[in-house]
This record gives structure tokens, C-alpha cells and sequence, in this order.
């Protein structure tokens, strides 16, 4: 729902808005932020600006951060097609963080899902009042006009006026009611579900001249590198930066105060190099002496760590779903199956690594970010500071990839700080180095499974339990168990099973844990979808029969799910007629049981739904006779409803199987007595060209279901697939990641 | 005194001899299209050429240029048949990578007009994706191919 209306005349506009003759605000109400109080008080807030100029340059706001996924594109894409706008003429204006436009977190691959009806509604509002001014001047009833691209068209005599012509007019009118303004039909659409649709910065990229965080500078600025504690929460006991200080280009060093619980976005802690370029204050970082005080979280090694997990995974957990009785069907009998999974840590290592520019004068703060969430840096800036959020200005670049770890702007905070001690614009760099030993990381996991097969192969009884240190442990230091991300593929389990229970043990953090790209979906349907093909093989039956059969009839799934959750059920049903759909059309495109596989050969499927996305991958693996791992082919189906640009989502999908490769083949990040022992690419791998999946086909099923997820609902089922193959390939289970703990 | 020429213009450096390219083109010139990622040789987005060839700028002293020509992202011009491809394929998803992948694509296809799969993963395999769009670049780079030959 929007509240659309005309601020054509209002003064506060400005930016590339200014230039804008006939500008139309809109309210974007989102459940997030929605209030009946702010409802009540009549307060108008517009958030979302379309503007057209008089010489036609059409002008939409992008409110949500571009760090791959196309949604700086694709939301923009939707309101010029409602609009019925030349996207040759559309410009983009980047938000800055500011709460008005609704969430702007870009995470949970839910920018067009949750935004796509407002940006139609405000661009049809906009293609109507166009209409009606020029109806006007030609004295015609609007009824007979219509539009082509950023024309009016009047459609007895041929008349033509153009958006630019038609901007003054436009902005005299009253907004029309809602009821009033007809949305396009799905056969009109020009832009949304077509092919042509690139990114709009893609001519920039390839030219070099996009910004990034990285490329952003600020006149006067000086460059700032930090060595932060190696351990989590240790404090500088004492440092010696004479070195560091002879350095030519250093200035200055200035120790920035450890964070007191919960870490949340704050600062690490550690000593800041400052210098007039990036390469001094690296150089002078390397000569600094520091001592360092204890932490608690220096008893943190891996492979203990293990341990604990993986029994704590054997004994009872907190009960995230229950289905019919488990117990007493494991009682009866039936063939037992067990397994054990096991999956690391991991960084984000997006190639951009995290960096900020800031500015803080009088109170006030000026930031050049690449961030996923800027209302976060206002925040967190806010609360570091001690002043208001308001006065906190961000502006969101292109981010060098971001996979959820630029929705923490810790690095912003740095630079912060660092600004408001010297009194100038301070540009913070992070190294590859810190960026993989200072990350969010994806969590460690343990995961165990059980399940009784009946005569007919099928389950008549699954328990699943998983164990990991949960991401509120980052906001709330006493958090042990994962009650918030039970959602992420594990109390929704979508499979014909008449005793089911899902359960969760506690763990302790011992680094900062974080969102990355699907979150908890990817142990989970790892654990969940190789314990699935286990199953297959001891009933005895074909792994996509079989899944299918797991699956079940086709049915609407009800959840019990309560509140935001049972909300967005109700628009997105768990439909298993939908799963079943792109298993069949997955197992299809791979040539499933007719495909000839020769020796080391195999295919191994998945099928898992996230971010309400449904997706099926069929993945081939050729095993060398040293062990070493190939990947031909991905086949994956994807069902993610009505989709805006098909092209980007099968990038996305493409993507998503290299993130997957690299995950299972080489990814794995642990900590000896504290320290994290991965720092670069040559210690943390991630897929290369010629590792990399060689050939990925991705197919978008047709939908007129209201859109879900694209960024990254392709990754869950990359890495169970991959191991199922491998199992097909060499009669050999692949229980933990990466593939390299297994020989092979 | 380090003399060399950057997209054709004749500079100079007196600093730290000692300071990789990257940083010189980054924080010195502003030339900002070339990108780091790891300080190591090891992702590639640091690429640029020197005296036409693809070399890594974040571990290129600046007293290793001396009397170089260095092309960077910028000093490609008019739009490259290997850009075009990239376009016309929509090879990238963030971006940042991809002005390296482009031109160590270029200096590929400058010493082997025709490579085939194999050739393009050898020479690209230093260049790291970590959107995963290998599969767009290997294609892009055989269409620039067709384009150029």
C-alpha cells in the first residue's frame, strides 16, 4: 500500500530530484515500520520521489543498496513500466539512510518482493496523471488516450505529447485515489519478466567509473588502517608506535577503545595507522608493537570446539517444530538410519573488503559507504557518537559485493571515531587480511539426523537436530540457542512424514557470528539433503523418486507459523506441488537416469526453499583418479513467482552455484586458541574459473505468484547436491565441509 | 625520480619507490578503475598492463615501472570489443572485479587470438569472481574473439 502524493511545489526537494517539473512522493508502508499511531497523527512523509523534468528525464529514487542482485535495477525497472517510461531516459537517485523509506536493510533477498506492488502503484499514479493533463489540453476524455513509451497518445487523432511536455501540467493535478489508477496488465508489461533488462550501471562497470565504498574520497581526507585485537574483546594493554611513526605518509597513530558487550556494530578495538595514503598506513601498521591483554574468548580452538558441538548435537534440544510422535515411532522399529554432519565457519570475502569514508563535524556526520543498510550506520553511529541518528548522513555506494556482511558497518564506526578524534574526513581501509580474520562469520554447525524407514521405504519417523552458536549471540551475548533462525530451512522441513521433530541445542560464540548468503539454509538443507539421499539408498530406491516421495502429495503445508511469519504465509503458502515442480524439471534438464556417466561420474540432487523461493539442483561431479573434485554441469529450476529482470536472476542462480562450489570444495575458516587461522585467498580458496561449476543452466519457471527471493535461494542446494553426486560417483558419504576433510 | 607514462601521459613519482602501483594509481592519480582485493597476486583485480602485458599492481613496486607504459581500465578507449561482450552478455553481477577480468581478457586476446576453453580458464584463473559469473566471462571472452578476428 503507498500514499502517493504530488510534491511538485514543495521546497524541501532536493538532489537530482531539484531538477524534477511533475515529482510524485509516496509513504512506503512496510510491516516493519508501519505504526497506526504515525496512520493517525496524518503525519505525510514522503519516502519515495519519481520526478520527470521538462526535458523528460525521468528520475526514480533507489532506495535499497546494490551489491550484485540488481535491485538498484530492478525496482526502478518496475515503476518506469507502470509509468510507461523510457528506460533510455531513467536516472537513478540513491537514497541515504533514512527510516522514511521504509527498511532499507538489502538483505534476506526480499528488496523486490516486499517493495514490487508500492513501485507499480507509484508509477501507474504517475502514467495516469499524465493522461489526465493531457486529456486536458486537447480537450478529449482521458478514456481515449493512452501511452506508448514516454508519449500520451490520443488515440482517434494520433496526437502525441511527451512526458517532458506534459511534467508542468501533471504537477497542477490532485493524486488519484488508489481505486482510480489502473495497473497494467502482465501482457502490457514492457520491462518486468523480459530480457532485455541489464543493470543500469553496467555500462559504468565495465568502464571502471563505477564508485564503489572503496573509490569514494572526500577533500581533505586522510587514509586509516587498523590492527585490531587477534582475539575477540582483547584490549591494548600497552603500544609502542615509534616504528610506525617514521614510516613516510604516517601521521599519526590513535588507539581505538575495545567495544564493550554485546560487539553488535561497535568498533573492534586496536590501534589506527593514519597516513596520506593506503600504502603508509599498511606500512606503518606493520611496525607497530602492541600488547595485548586477555580475552575469554582465547580458549576458542576448533577442533575442540567440535567436539562439544557434536555432543551437544546427541543429546535432547529446545523443540523448534513437532509433528506426530517421534519417540514412540522410533519404538516401533523400522530400519534406523544416523548421520552426522559437520560444516566450518565461514567469511563472506566479498571482493570489495569492508571501508568507509567519514566525515564528522559539529555533531553532525557526512558517510560514503558501501553498505547494505544504511539505517544501521545511522544507528550505530548514533549510539558510538552519542548523537542523534538523524544526524547521521549516509550515502550508499556500489558495494564490491556484500553476501550479508556490509549490513554491519563496524568499519563505519571506525572510521567514526577515527573523524571525530582528528577533526578531519578519515577513509578506513580493511585489508583481505582483516577481512577474513575480523569477519561476521557464517556459523560452525554440528547436525544430527535419525529416521525410521518402513516397508515401503519411506520414513514413518525423522528427528534432526541442529546445534550452532546463534547470530543474537552478536546482539546478546548470553544467546545460545538459534530460536530466531529456526525458519531458515529447519522447522519447516516440507516432507510427507508423519512423526517429525526438529530440534536445536545451545552453543557458545567465541567469535562474531553474522548473516551470509542464506544464512542457516546452508547447513541445514546440507544436513537435511545428503541425510535425504542416505535414505534413498537404504530403502533401496531412486534419489529423485525418493525425494519426491519425501515431498509427498501436493499440498499447502500450514506451519502453525504466528505472527510476521504466519503474515507472509499467508501470501506464500508452502506449496509442495510447487517444489515438486522444479525437482521434476531439474531432474529433467540433467538427463536424470538416461544421462550415460562414465567412471567417477555422477549426479546427485537437492531441493530446498528459501527467502520463499523454491529451487531444485541437480549437480554432476566428475571425481579424478587423484581425488580431486570436477563440476561439469548444475542444472537448477528455479520457482521464485513473478520475476522483473530473467537474465539477472539466472546470474544470480549461475552465482549461487559458484558460491556453492566454494563453500563445499574449499571453504573453512577456524581459530586457534582464539586467533583465526585463514587470512587470504591462498589459505581461504574460494572457486576459481577452473574450479568454478564449467556450465550452469538455470531455468525460471513461469509464475504469476507474487515475487520471492533471488539472491539467495540458488545457494542451499548446491553443496548437498554436490555431495549426493559424489556418492553416486564413488559409493563414498561426504558428512562435513569442505570436501577436502574427505579422501576421496 | 621514477618517470613512466600512465594511459599514454607522462608522470612522475618521488615516494616511497617501494609502494606498489595500485596504490600510487588509486590514492596518487585517482584512477580508481583498478581495484584492490587481497595485496597478494592472488584475486587479480588489481590487473593493468604494463608495456601491453596483464600484471598484477598490488605487488608492481613503482621502481619496477620506471620508464613503463601502464594502460589502466581508463586508458581503454574507445570501448573495447572485450567491454562490448561484457555488455552484450551481462557478464557482472557487484562489479568490482570486473574492470581486472577485462583486462586481463584483453591482454588474453591480444596474444592469443583464438583461445579456446582451455586457454581462457589458464589465463583467467588468476581472476577472482566471488559473484561466480566465470561462466558469463568465459563466454564474453570467446564472443570478443569472434569480434576481433
Amino acid at each position: 500500500m503507498s500514499l502517493i502524493e504530488n510534491v511538485s511545489r514543495r521546497r524541501f526537494l532536493g538532489g537530482a530530484l531539484a531538477t524534477g517539473v511533475f515529482v510524485l512522493g509516496a509513504r512506503v508502508v512496510s510491516r516493519h515500520f508501519w505504526t497506526d499511531s504515525a496512520q493517525a497523527a496524518g503525519v505525510f512523509q514522503p519516502d519515495l520521489f519519481l520526478s520527470i523534468a521538462d526535458d523528460g528525464t525521468v528520475t526514480v529514487v533507489a532506495a535499497r543498496s546494490e551489491m550484485g542482485c540488481g535491485s538498484r535495477t530492478a525496482l526502478p525497472l518496475v515503476v518506469a513500466d507502470e509509468l510507461d517510461a523510457d528506460w533510455s531516459k531513467v536516472k537513478l537517485d540513491q537514497a541515504v539512510g533514512d527510516p522514511k523509506y521504509g527498511d532499507q536493510d538489502t538483505d534476506g533477498s526480499h528488496s523486490v518482493r516486499s517493495f514490487f506492488d508500492q513501485m507499480r502503484q507509484i508509477g501507474a499514479t504517475g502514467r495516469v496523471m499524465l493522461i489526465t493533463a493531457a486529456a486536458a489540453q486537447w480537450s478529449v476524455s482521458a478514456k481515449d488516450c493512452t501511452t506508448e513509451p514516454h508519449f500520451v497518445v490520443h488515440r482517434a487523432s494520433g496526437r502525441k505529447l511527451g512526458y517532458g511536455e506534459l511534467a508542468s501540467a501533471a504537477a497542477k493535478l490532485p493524486v488519484p485515489k488508489k481505486e482510480e489508477v489502473a495497473l497494467k496488465p502482465r501482457s502490457e508489461w514492457r520491462y518486468i519478466g523480459k530480457e532485455g533488462n541489464a543493470l543500469f550501471d553496467l555500462p559504468d562497470i565495465v568502464t571502471g567509473k563505477a564508485i564503489f565504498g572503496m573509490d569514494a574520497t572526500m577533500p581533505g581526507m586522510v587514509y586509516a588502517s587498523v590492527e585490531h585485537p587477534p582475539v575477540l574483546g582483547q584490549k591494548i594493554k600497552s603500544y609502542d608506535d615509534k616504528a610506525a611513526l617514521k614510516v613516510a605518509g604516517v601521521t599519526k597513530t590513535v588507539a581505538i577503545e575495545t567495544f564493550k558487550p554485546p560487539h553488535a556494530f561497535q568498533p573492534l578495538g586496536g590501534v589506527a595507522v593514519i597516513a596520506d595514503n593506503t600504502w603508509a598506513a599498511l606500512q606503518g601498521r606493520k611496525a607497530l608493537k602492541i600488547d595485548w591483554d586477555s580475552s575469554p574468548h582465547s580458549v576458542y580452538n576448533s577442533a575442540e570446539y567440535r567436539k562439544t558441538l557434536e555432543a551437544t548435537s546427541r543429546q535432547p534440544g529446545k523443540v523448534a517444530r513437532n509433528v506426530g510422535d517421534v519417540d514412540a515411532a522410533f519404538a516401533k522399529g523400522g530400519k534406523i538410519v544416523e548421520a552426522e554432519y559437520y560444516t566450518p565457519h565461514l567469511a563472506h570475502a566479498s571482493m570489495e573488503p569492508p571501508v568507509a569514508v567519514v566525515d564528522y563535524r559539529d555533531g553532525k556526520v557526512l558517510v560514503w559507504a558501501p553498505t547494505q543498510n544504511p539505517q544501521a550506520v545511522q544507528e550505530t553511529l548514533a549510539s558510538v557518537l552519542g548523537i542523534k541518528k538523524e544526524d547521521v548522513n549516509c550515502h550508499v555506494t556500489l558495494l564490491g559485493g556484500g553476501f550479508g556482511r556490509k549490513s554491519k558497518p563496524d568499519q563505519v564506526a571506525e572510521a567514526a571515531v577515527l573523524s571525530k578524534q582528528l577533526g578531519k574526513p578519515v577513509k578506513v581501509v580493511w585489508t583481505r587480511e582483516d577481512d577474513i580474520r575480523c569477519d561476521y562469520f557464517h556459523s560452525v554447525a554440528a547436525m544430527y539426523m535419525k529416521a525410521a524407514i518402513g516397508a515401503d521405504g519411506k520414513p514413518t519417523a525423522w528427528l534432526q537436530r541442529t546445534v550452532y552458536p546463534p547470530i543474537n549471540s552478536t546482539f546478546d551475548p548470553a544467546a545460545k540457542y538459534a530460536d530466531d533462525e529456526m525458519g531458515l530451512g529447519w522447522n519447516n522441513l516440507p516432507f510427507d512424514i508423519p512423526n517429525h521433530r526438529a530440534e536445536n541445542g545451545p552453543a557458545d560464540f567465541h567469535v562474531r557470528i553474522g548473516w551470509l548468503r542464506s544464512v542457516a539454509n546452508v547447513y541445514h538443507a546440507f544436513a537435511i539433503h545428503c541425510f535425504a539421499d542416505e535414505l534413498a539408498k537404504a530403502a533401496n530406491k531412486d534419489p529423485v523418486q525418493y525425494l519426491l516421495d519425501l515431498i509427498g502429495p501436493a499440498r499447502i503445508i500450514d506451519l502453525e507459523q504466528k505472527g510476521d511469519e504466519a503474515e507472509e504465509a499467508k501470501t506464500y503458502p508452502l506449496d509442495t506441488a510447487r517444489l515438486r515442480h522444479v525437482v521434476g524439471i531439474a531432474a529433467e534438464k540433467s538427463g536424470w537416469g538416461k544421462r550415460p556417466m562414465g567412471k567417477g561420474r555422477g549426479l546427485g540432487i537437492a531441493a530446498h526453499r528459501s527467502f520463499l523461493t523454491y529451487v531444485a539442483t541437480v549437480v554432476e561431479v566428475e571425481v579424478d583418479n587423484k581425488g580431486q573434485v570436477h563440476i561439469p554441469n548444475v542444472w537448477t529450476a528455479v520457482d521464485a513467482g513473478t520475476v522483473v529482470a530473467p537474465d539477472n536472476v539466472r546470474n544470480q542462480f549461475e552465482g549461487a552455484a559458484s558460491f556453492g562450489a566454494s563453500l563445499a570444495l574449499f571453504g573453512e575458516i577456524t581459530a586457534t586458541n582464539g586467533v583465526i587461522d585463514q587470512n587470504n585467498f591462498h589459505n581461504y580458496p574460494i572457486a576459481r574459473m577452473n574450479r568454478a561449476p564449467r556450465h550452469t543452466e538455470v531455468h525460471i519457471v513461469e509464475s504469476e505468484a507474487p515475487p520471492a527471493g533471488v539472491g539467495e535461494p540458488g545457494l542451499p542446494p548446491v553443496a548437498p547436491a554436490l555431495c549426493n553426486a559424489i556418492f553416486a560417483a564413488t559409493g563414498k558419504r561426504v558428512r562435513e565441509l569442505p570436501l577436502s576433510k574427505t579422501r576421496l | 625520480m621514477i618517470r613512466f607514462k600512465v594511459n599514454g601521459k607522462d608522470r612522475s613519482f618521488d615516494g616511497d619507490p617501494e609502494m606498489p602501483l595500485l596504490w600510487y594509481l588509486r590514492d596518487v592519480a585517482g584512477l580508481t578503475g583498478t581495484k584492490y582485493g587481497c595485496g597478494m597476486s592472488l584475486c587479480g583485480a588489481c590487473t593493468v598492463h604494463q608495456n601491453g602485458e596483464a600484471i598484477r599492481s598490488c605487488t608492481t613496486a613503482m621502481k619496477e615501472v620506471s620508464g613503463a607504459e601502464i594502460t589502466t581500465i581508463e586508458g581503454i578507449a574507445p570501448l573495447h570489443p572485450v567491454q562490448k561482450a561484457w555488455m552484450e552478455i551481462k557478464v557482472p553481477q557487484c562489479g568490482y572485479c570486473q574492470t581486472g577480468q577485462i583486462m586481463q581478457a584483453i591482454a588474453l586476446l591480444k596474444e592469443n587470438k583464438k583461445p579456446s576453453d582451455e586457454d581462457i580458464d589458464t589465463a583467467m584463473s588468476g581472476n577472482l569472481c566471488r559473484c561466480g559469473t566465470y561462466q558469463r566471462i568465459r563466454a564474453a571472452i570467446h564472443q570478443a574473439a569472434k569480434e576481433t578476428a
